[in-house]
C-alpha cells in the first residue's frame, strides 16, 4: 500500500510529461516542418487555379456524364458533413459488402449492364473489374489503365475529339508503379476530366 | 508468374533487412549501452529522470513493476475518457464536434490504452484535433512503449541469477520513447507528408465538384437527374423535382494526421486518423507512403526477435523465434494473395467482368484501392493481422471468404505471429515455455528454457497468457451472439454476418483493432463488452508475463548438457508452430466453420 501511494503521483507525472512531449511538442514539430517544407501536400494536395479550388488531387468524385471519364463505384454520403454555411457537402465510404454474396452479385450484374449500355462500342469486351466495384476508401481517385482505355471510345465521341487525343490525356495522367515494381499503374480520374474540360 | 510474386518477396525482404540492425540498436538502448545517437538523446533521457525523480539503476520487484504498469495505464484510461467526454468545451476543435458519449469514450480509451485501437467511431466526424493529438497520439506512443517495457522485464529475467528485481518500469519506458519511438516516428511522419499525407491544424476544406449532385429533400441521391446550375433546378425525365438540394462541393478533411499515422503504424496501434484508415487517400496517398507504412507496421515486432537473441546472448534463439513467426506469416500471405487474386464467381459474372491482371490489378477489387491493387492490399492484410496492428489499406469485410478467414485466424492465434510491439514476442515466449514443457513431458526430462527450469508456477501463468485470447474471443462473441440487439449491427446476411461478429471479437481479443467494418459496433452493449474484452486480454497476459519474469529471475541457471532439449534448431521451430496452431485452431475451428468456411462452401458450390 505504501509503494502504491509513492507510485501513483509518479505515474501521473510521467503521463503528464509524455503527454506534453508526444501530444504537443512532437505533433507541433512535425506540423512546423511539414508546413515549411511541403505546404501543398500537408494541406490536402488541392488543385487551385486562379483562386478556384477545382478539387483534391487525392479524392475521387462521382462522374456520370458521358463526356467525362468515370471512376470507381461510389457510396455517396451527403448527410454527415456540411460546410461553414450549413450546406451539405459530399463525402463517400466503402460498401463493406462480401464479394461472395448475392447482394453484390446482383449489383454487379446491374453495373455491367449499365457499362455496356453506355459503352456500346465495347460490347464484346469484358468490363474491367474496377468499374463495377466500390473501393476501400470509397474515395479512390484512380482507375487502372485498362479501365481508362475501356472508356476511350465513349469519351471521344461525347466530346467530339479524336481518340488519340483522349489517349494522350490519359497517358499524361498515368502514374507508373512505384520504382516500377510496387502497387499498380494508376490513372487520376479528376485530372483527366479537368483536362477534358480544358481547365488543367 | 515471377513478375507477380516479385513484389511480395521484395516487401518481405525490405522488412527483414531493416529489422535486423534496428533490433541490435534497440538491444543496446535497453541495456543502457552507448549508441551512435546517444549524445543526442541521452540529455533528454536524463532530464526525464530528474523530473520524475527516478534513479536509472534502481530496479523493481515484479510486483512493483506490475503495479506501475497498471497505475500508468489507469491514468491514461481515465484521462482519455474524460478528454473525449469534454472535447466540446476545450480548444483545438475547429469543426465544433460535440462531446463523445460515455460508452463510446470508454470503448475508445480502453482501445487505445490497450494498444488495440479498435474504432467504433469515425475519426474525422467524431474527434477534435486536440483529442486526436493530446489523447490518441499520446496513447499510441505510451501503449506501444508499455508492451516493449514488459517484454524487457522478461528478457532481463532470463539473464538474472537469484535476483529479486527485473528492471525499472519508468527507465524502460523513457528509453523506448526517447531513443526509439519519438525520433523514428518524427522521420517517418515527415516522409509521409512529403508523399501527400495531410498535417495541419486547419478546419476541413471544401472544393468544388466537377459534376454537382442532386439530393432529394429526404436526403437521397437522385439518379439520372439533370441539373441546371443557372436556375438551380433539378429535372428527371423533364419533370422538375421540388425541394431538391444541389450539392456542389466536396469535403477535404484535414488535421494533424501524418504525426499520428506514423506512430499508429510503428507502434502496432492501427487506429486510423480517418475512418477508413490507410485506405483513405489522404492517409496513404501512394505506394511510396504505403511501403513506409506497411514496413513500419511489422518493423519493431520483427526487430525485437533479434533484440531478444542479442540481449540473452543467444542469437540463434532470436533467429529461431523469428523463423517460426516468419514461416507462419509467409503461408498466411500466400493464401490471402491467391484467394484475392482469384476473386469469386459472383465478381467474375461468367466472364462479363474482366478480373485478369493485364493493365489492371484484377482479382477481387471490391473494397480495394486501385493504387494498391491485390499485391499491396494482401500484403498489408497479412501484416496487419499478424502484428496486432489492425490498420487496413483495404476493407477486410469485402475479402473473399478464405482470405478473410486467414486474417481472422491470425488474430485468433493470439497475435504471436510477430504480434504487437513487445506483447507479440512475450506472447510467443509464453508459447515457447508451453512447448518446452510439452516436449519435456514427451522425453521425460524436467523442462528448461534458456537455462531456467520451467516449473508448475511458470506453466500456470504461461497457460493463462496463451488462453487469454481464446477466452476473450469465444466468451465475448458467444454472449454477443445471444443478445438480440446485436443482430441489428450486422451489415451482411447469413454466414458472413456471423463472420462480422466473430471478426469483431477476434479483433478485440487479439488486441488487433481491425474490423469487418460494415459491422456497426457503436452501441452501448458492444462498446462496453468490447472494451472489457480488450482490457482483459491486455492486462491478464501482462500480469502473467511479469509473474513469470519475477519467478525466472529468482532461479539459478542450470548448465546446458547433452540431454538438454535444444530450443534453437528446426525441430523446435516446428514444435513451436504446431503448439501455436494447436491452441488456436482447435479453439476456433467450430466458430470458423459457422462463419467463413460456411460462406466459402456455399459460394463455390
Amino acid at each position: 500500500m505504501k509503494s502504491f501511494r509513492n507510485d501513483m503521483p509518479r505515474a501521473v507525472l510521467f503521463f503528464i510529461v509524455f503527454s506534453i512531449v508526444c501530444g504537443f511538442i512532437y505533433t507541433g514539430a512535425v506540423t512546423a516542418v511539414a508546413q515549411i517544407a511541403f505546404p501543398r501536400q500537408a494541406n490536402g494536395s488541392i488543385i487551385e487555379i486562379g483562386g478556384k479550388k477545382y478539387g483534391c488531387e487525392l479524392l475521387g468524385q462521382q462522374y456520370t456524364d458521358e463526356s467525362h471519364m468515370w471512376g470507381r463505384i461510389m457510396n455517396i454520403d451527403v448527410s454527415t458533413y456540411t460546410d461553414k454555411d450549413g450546406k451539405a457537402v459530399m463525402y463517400a465510404g466503402p460498401s463493406n459488402k462480401t464479394p461472395a454474396g448475392e447482394e453484390l452479385e446482383s449489383l454487379i450484374a446491374e453495373r455491367v449492364e449499365m457499362m455496356k449500355a453506355y459503352n456500346p462500342d465495347m460490347e464484346n469486351t469484358p468490363v474491367p473489374v474496377e468499374l463495377v466495384t466500390c473501393s476501400g476508401s470509397g474515395l479512390d481517385p484512380h482507375i487502372s489503365p485498362a479501365a481508362a482505355m475501356y472508356q476511350v471510345k465513349r469519351i471521344a465521341k461525347a466530346n467530339g475529339m479524336p481518340e488519340e487525343e483522349v489517349i494522350s490525356i490519359i497517358e499524361k495522367c498515368t502514374d507508373e508503379k512505384f520504382l516500377g515494381i510496387f502497387g499498380s499503374e494508376t490513372v487520376n480520374v479528376l485530372e483527366v476530366n479537368l483536362m477534358l474540360d480544358g481547365i488543367l | 508468374m515471377i513478375k507477380m510474386v516479385l513484389p511480395y518477396i521484395l516487401y518481405l525482404a525490405i522488412l527483414v533487412i531493416l529489422a535486423f540492425p534496428l533490433g541490435l540498436y534497440i538491444g543496446k538502448v535497453m541495456n543502457g549501452e552507448k549508441t551512435m545517437l546517444s549524445p543526442v538523446f541521452l540529455p533528454f533521457e536524463k532530464a526525464v529522470y530528474k523530473i520524475i525523480k527516478v534513479k536509472a539503476d534502481e530496479e523493481m520487484s515484479w510486483k512493483k513493476y506490475l503495479s506501475c504498469t497498471f497505475l500508468f495505464s489507469a491514468a491514461g484510461l481515465v484521462f482519455l475518457t474524460a478528454l473525449q467526454m469534454l472535447q466540446a468545451y476545450l480548444p483545438g476543435n475547429p469543426q465544433r464536434l460535440p462531446n463523445v458519449p460515455w460508452d463510446l469514450s470508454f470503448n475508445t480509451a480502453a482501445s487505445f490504452v490497450t494498444n488495440t485501437n479498435w474504432q467504433a467511431y469515425t475519426g474525422e466526424a467524431t474527434l477534435s484535433y486536440l483529442t486526436q493529438s493530446l489523447g490518441l497520439t499520446v496513447q499510441n506512443f505510451v501503449s506501444a512503449a508499455t508492451g516493449i517495457a514488459v517484454l524487457f522485464a522478461l528478457i532481463r529475467a532470463f539473464n538474472k541469477v537469484k535476483s529479486k528485481v527485473i528492471g525499472n518500469f519508468w527507465v524502460d519506458m523513457t528509453r523506448i520513447l526517447i531513443h526509439l519511438l519519438i525520433p523514428l516516428n518524427f522521420v517517418i511522419a515527415i516522409c509521409l507528408v512529403a508523399g501527400g499525407v495531410v498535417q495541419n491544424f486547419k478546419p476541413a476544406e471544401t472544393v468544388s465538384l466537377v459534376e454537382p449532385i442532386a439530393v432529394s429533400s429526404e436526403g437521397n441521391i437522385i439518379e439520372d437527374a439533370v441539373i441546371d446550375m443557372d436556375t438551380e433546378t433539378v429535372t428527371v425525365n423533364g419533370e422538375i423535382i421540388d425541394n431538391a438540394e444541389i450539392v456542389t462541393e466536396q469535403i477535404v478533411p484535414l488535421g494533424p494526421a501524418a504525426s499520428q499515422i506514423a506512430i499508429k503504424q510503428t507502434g502496432t496501434n492501427g487506429g486510423g486518423y480517418f475512418g477508413v484508415n490507410s485506405a483513405h487517400p489522404l492517409e496513404n496517398p501512394n505506394n511510396f507512403t504505403n511501403i513506409i507504412e506497411m514496413t513500419g507496421l511489422l518493423l519493431i515486432p520483427a526487430a525485437l526477435c533479434f533484440t531478444f537473441g542479442r540481449n540473452i546472448r543467444n542469437k540463434k534463439q532470436g533467429t529461431a523465434i523469428f523463423m517460426a513467426m516468419f514461416l507462419m506469416l509467409v503461408v498466411s500471405l500466400g493464401v490471402i494473395a491467391v484467394s484475392e487474386q482469384s476473386a469469386t464467381p459472383q465478381l467474375s459474372q461468367n466472364g462479363a467482368v474482366d478480373i485478369s491482371a493485364t493493365m489492371q490489378p484484377g482479382g477481387n477489387m471490391e473494397g480495394k484501392e486501385t493504387r494498391f491493387g491485390i499485391t499491396a492490399s494482401s500484403t498489408w492484410a497479412a501484416y496487419t493481422t499478424a502484428a496486432s496492428n489492425g490498420s487496413v489499406n483495404s476493407m477486410h469485410d469485402s475479402y473473399t471468404p478464405i482470405g478473410g478467414m486467414i486474417t481472422m485466424l491470425q488474430m485468433q492465434l493470439g497475435e504471436v505471429i510477430f504480434g504487437g510491439v513487445g506483447c507479440g514476442l512475450y506472447g510467443m515466449l509464453a508459447f515457447a515455455i508451453l512447448t518446452v514443457f510439452i516436449a519435456g513431458l514427451m522425453v521425460g526430462r524436467t523442462p528448461e528454457f534458456l537455462g531456467k527450469k520451467i516449473e508448475p508456477y511458470e506453466m500456470k501463468w504461461s497457460v493463462l497468457v496463451c488462453l487469454a485470447t481464446p477466452i476473450g474471443i469465444l466468451v465475448g462473441s458467444g454472449i454477443a451472439a445471444a443478445v438480440p440487439a446485436v443482430l441489428e449491427s450486422l451489415n451482411n446476411p447469413g454466414a458472413h454476418g456471423f463472420s462480422e461478429l466473430l471478426y469483431t471479437y477476434s479483433s478485440a481479443g487479439g488486441n488487433n483493432g481491425s474490423a469487418f467494418a460494415g459491422f456497426n459496433a457503436n452501441t452501448p452493449f458492444l462498446n462496453i463488452s468490447i472494451g472489457l474484452v480488450m482490457l482483459f486480454v491486455r492486462f491478464l497476459p501482462i500480469a502473467g508475463i511479469l509473474a513469470v519474469a519475477g519467478s525466472l529471475a529468482a532461479k539459478k541457471k542450470v548448465a546446458v548438457t547433452a540431454g538438454t532439449l535444444s530450443t534453437t534448431n528446426a525441430m523446435f521451430v516446428f514444435l513451436l508452430i504446431v503448439i501455436v496452431l494447436l491452441v488456436g485452431a482447435l479453439s476456433f475451428f467450430p466458430a470458423l466453420s459457422l462463419g467463413p468456411l460456411a460462406e466459402f462452401f456455399s459460394c463455390t458450390f
